[in-house]
C-alpha cells in the first residue's frame, strides 16, 4: 500500500496522479494500479509518466469505472501498485522521434527525461495538455498538433528510431507509414490492451503478431511496428 | 496445531487452496511473486492435443462483481507442455494438475494417452511432474454443432469413459454449470470411474456493445466468473456433494478464506481459486494466511470438522 501525493485534473478528464515512494521502472513500462478492494475486479494498467527519487507519476484519461474511481483520489488516499511491468522502450539509437496521440503521450515524458534530444510529436483531438512540461524536458523540438493528424507532421526518413503510442487507428497508420518509408528508422508501437493479471498468466491481452500471438503485458507493450497485425 | 491437509482419493493436498486452470498459467509467473509450493495445488492452463491460438477480438470484460472471458483456450498443446513445462513441474512440491480439453473424443483420448505415457516414463525415472488430470468437458464438440460436451450427460459419458480407459492417473472431471443437470453429470462421472469432480467452470454469458450494436466478444458468448457466480456455484457444489461419494473440488468466485470455508461446509474436499488471482497477485499466500487465522479464531483444528456439515 502506498499513498497519493496529488491527483490533479490537467485538462477535462485527464489527471496527473503522484504517488509517494521509491519506485523502479524503465521508460515505456507500466504499473497495475488499484485504489479499491474487490470491485471493480481488475487493476488498471497505467504507463509510467515520471519517476523521481520520492514519487512515481501517472497521466491518465477517465474512460471507465476504474479510471473514474482513480480520478476521485485525494491526497493521503491509499492505493496498491504492482510493477514495473512490461518490456519498455529499448534505448533509442541515433536521431529519435517520440509520437504520442492523446493520452498516448503519457510514457514519453519519462522517456524524454532520459533522451532529452529526442524530437517529440504530440497530437490532440481537442485541448492540448502537458505541452509546457514536455517543452521544459526537451532539448529538441516539441511539435504539437491539435485537431489534425499528428503523423502528417512526421518525416519517417528523418529518424533512426521512432516510438509511437496512441489509439489503435493511429498505430495502424504508423505501420502503414513505416511501410511507405525508406526503412531507415526502427519503428516501435506501444499498445494499450485490456489486461487482467499483467504478468503473462491469463492471456487476455493477447496481441496478434506476424509469427504468433504475443502478450501485451510481458512480450510488450512495446512491439516493433512491423510485427503487429492490426485489424 | 492446525491441520489444513485434505485427502483427495489417493492424493493429499497440503491445504485446500488449488489455483484454477486458466488463471495461473503453469505457475511460473506467480512463482516469481511468492512461494507457490505453499499452495495445495495448481491446475495448469487448459491444454488441447494441438496448440491453439485462441480467440480474436476482446477477450475480457468486467461486469458488476464478475469477469467475462473469451480466451478460447490459447495453449501450446500437450506435447509442448510435456517438453517445456514438465521439467519445471517436476521441481514443484504441490499437487500438479493437468487440465485437458478437446473438440473431438479422439483429441481428448490422444491427449490423455500422451500425458499417461509421459507420466509412466517419469515414474520410472523417479521424476513425476503430473499428479492428476482435470478433464475440461466445457469445450465445444465439433461433431455436434459446437454444443459443449458438458451439457448433456450422455454426450459427456463417452468422453469420460474413454479418457478413464486411457489413463491410470487420478482423473477429475471439471463440470460446467451450463449442464442440463449437473447432479446427473456428477453421478455419471462417479459411475464411469472418475476419482473426483471439480465445479463450476464459467457460466455462459453475454455482453452487448450497444453503440456498435454487436456482442463485445467475437464468439458472441463468453464465460462468467468471479464473485457474481459464487452463490450459484456454492449451491451446485452442495447438491453434487450430496449426490456422489467421490471427492469434490469446489470453485466459483472465491475471494477470501471465508469463501473457502463456505465451499468446504457445502461439501467440497478442496477448493479452487481463479479470478481472484487477477485481483490480487498474492492471492494464494493471502488466502492461506487468512485461513490459518480463521481456524485459530474459530478453534477448528482440522477441516474435516466442518466439511459437508450442511
Amino acid at each position: 500500500m502506498t499513498e497519493v501525493i496529488s491527483n490533479i485534473e490537467v485538462s477535462p478528464g485527464v489527471f496527473r496522479l503522484a504517488v509517494a515512494g521509491q519506485f523502479a521502472g524503465r521508460m515505456g513500462q507500466f504499473y497495475m494500479i488499484r485504489a479499491w478492494d474487490n470491485y471493480p475486479l481488475l487493476s488498471r494498467p497505467l504507463s509510467i509518466f515520471d519517476i523521481t527519487p520520492e514519487r512515481i507519476e501517472f497521466l491518465y484519461l477517465v474512460v471507465g469505472e476504474g479510471t473514474a474511481l482513480l480520478s476521485r483520489l485525494k491526497k493521503g488516499d491509499k492505493l496498491t501498485l504492482e510493477g514495473p511491468m512490461g518490456n519498455g522502450f529499448t534505448a533509442p539509437e541515433g536521431k529519435t522521434a517520440f509520437i504520442g496521440g492523446g493520452i498516448g503521450i503519457a510514457p514519453f515524458y519519462y522517456a524524454l527525461r532520459q533522451v532529452p534530444a529526442a524530437e517529440v510529436y504530440l497530437g490532440f483531438s481537442r485541448e492540448p495538455y502537458m505541452v509546457e512540461e514536455f517543452r521544459e524536458a526537451a532539448s529538441g523540438q516539441v511539435h504539437v498538433n491539435v485537431g489534425g493528424v499528428i503523423l502528417d507532421d512526421v518525416d519517417f526518413d528523418a529518424y533512426d528510431t521512432i516510438i509511437a503510442c496512441g489509439p489503435h487507428p493511429m498505430l495502424h497508420a504508423v505501420q502503414r507509414k513505416q511501410q511507405a518509408s525508406s526503412g531507415r528508422a526502427k519503428v516501435y508501437v506501444s499498445l494499450e490492451n485490456r489486461m487482467a493479471c499483467g504478468i503473462g498468466a491469463c492471456l487476455v491481452c493477447s496481441v496478434k503478431c506476424k509469427d504468433k500471438r504475443k502478450k501485451a503485458c510481458t512480450d510488450g507493450p512495446v512491439f516493433p511496428a512491423e510485427e503487429v497485425v492490426f485489424e | 496445531m492446525i491441520d489444513l491437509s485434505c485427502s483427495f482419493g489417493k492424493l493429499t493436498f497440503k491445504n485446500p487452496i488449488v489455483m484454477a486452470s486458466g488463471t495461473f498459467g503453469f505457475g511460473q509467473e506467480y512463482g516469481a511473486i511468492y512461494d507457490i509450493n505453499r499452495l495445495g495445488g495448481i491446475s495448469g492452463k487448459g491444454l488441447t492435443l494441438q496448440p491453439k491460438a485462441g480467440n480474436e477480438g476482446i477477450r475480457v470484460f468486467e461486469t458488476p462483481s464478475g469477469l467475462l472471458n473469451s480466451v478460447g483456450l490459447e495453449n501450446p498443446g500437450v506435447e509442448a507442455f510435456l517438453r517445456d513445462e514438465c521439467p519445471r513441474w517436476e521441481q514443484m512440491e504441490l499437487v500438479r494438475i493437468v487440465n485437458l480439453g478437446g473438440n473431438t473424443v479422439q483429441d481428448y483420448v490422444e491427449g490423455a494417452e500422451l500425458i499417461e505415457a509421459d507420466a509412466k516414463r517419469r515414474q520410472l525415472a523417479g521424476k513425476p511432474a503430473v499428479d492428476m488430470i482435470e478433464l475440461n468437458i466445457s469445450c465445444p464438440n465439433v461433431k455436434a454443432g459446437g454444443m459443449a460436451y458438458g451439457i448433456q450427460t450422455e454426450t459427456a459419458r463417452e468422453v469420460v469413459r474413454k479418457v478413464r480407459a486411457a489413463t491410470t492417473l487420478p482423473l477429475v472431471i471439471k463440470l460446467s454449470p451450463n449442464a442440463e443437470d449437473i447432479v446427473s453429470m456428477a453421478v455419471m462421472c462417479e459411475q464411469e470411474g472418475a476419482d473426483g469432480v471439480s465445479l463450476v467452470n464459467t457460466f455462459s454469458a453475454m455482453k452487448i456493445d450497444i453503440y456498435k450494436r454487436r456482442s463485445v466478444f467475437n464468439n458472441l458468448y463468453a464465460g462468467l466468473s468471479g464473485p457474481a457466480i459464487k452463490p450459484i456455484a456454492l449451491r451446485m457444489v452442495h447438491q453434487v456433494s450430496q449426490a456422489v461419494s467421490i471427492p469434490v473440488m469446489g470453485m466459483g468466485g472465491i475471494c477470501s478464506a471465508t469463501d473457502i470455508i463456505e465451499f468446504i461446509m457445502a461439501g467440497a474436499t478442496v477448493t479452487q481459486v481463479g479470478t481472484y488471482n487477477f485481483m490480487n497477485l498474492r492471492a494464494g499466500e493471502d488466502l492461506l494466511g487468512q485461513l490459518e487465522q480463521f481456524m485459530i479464531s474459530e478453534k477448528i483444528s482440522c477441516l474435516d470438522e466442518i466439511r459437508g456439515i450442511l
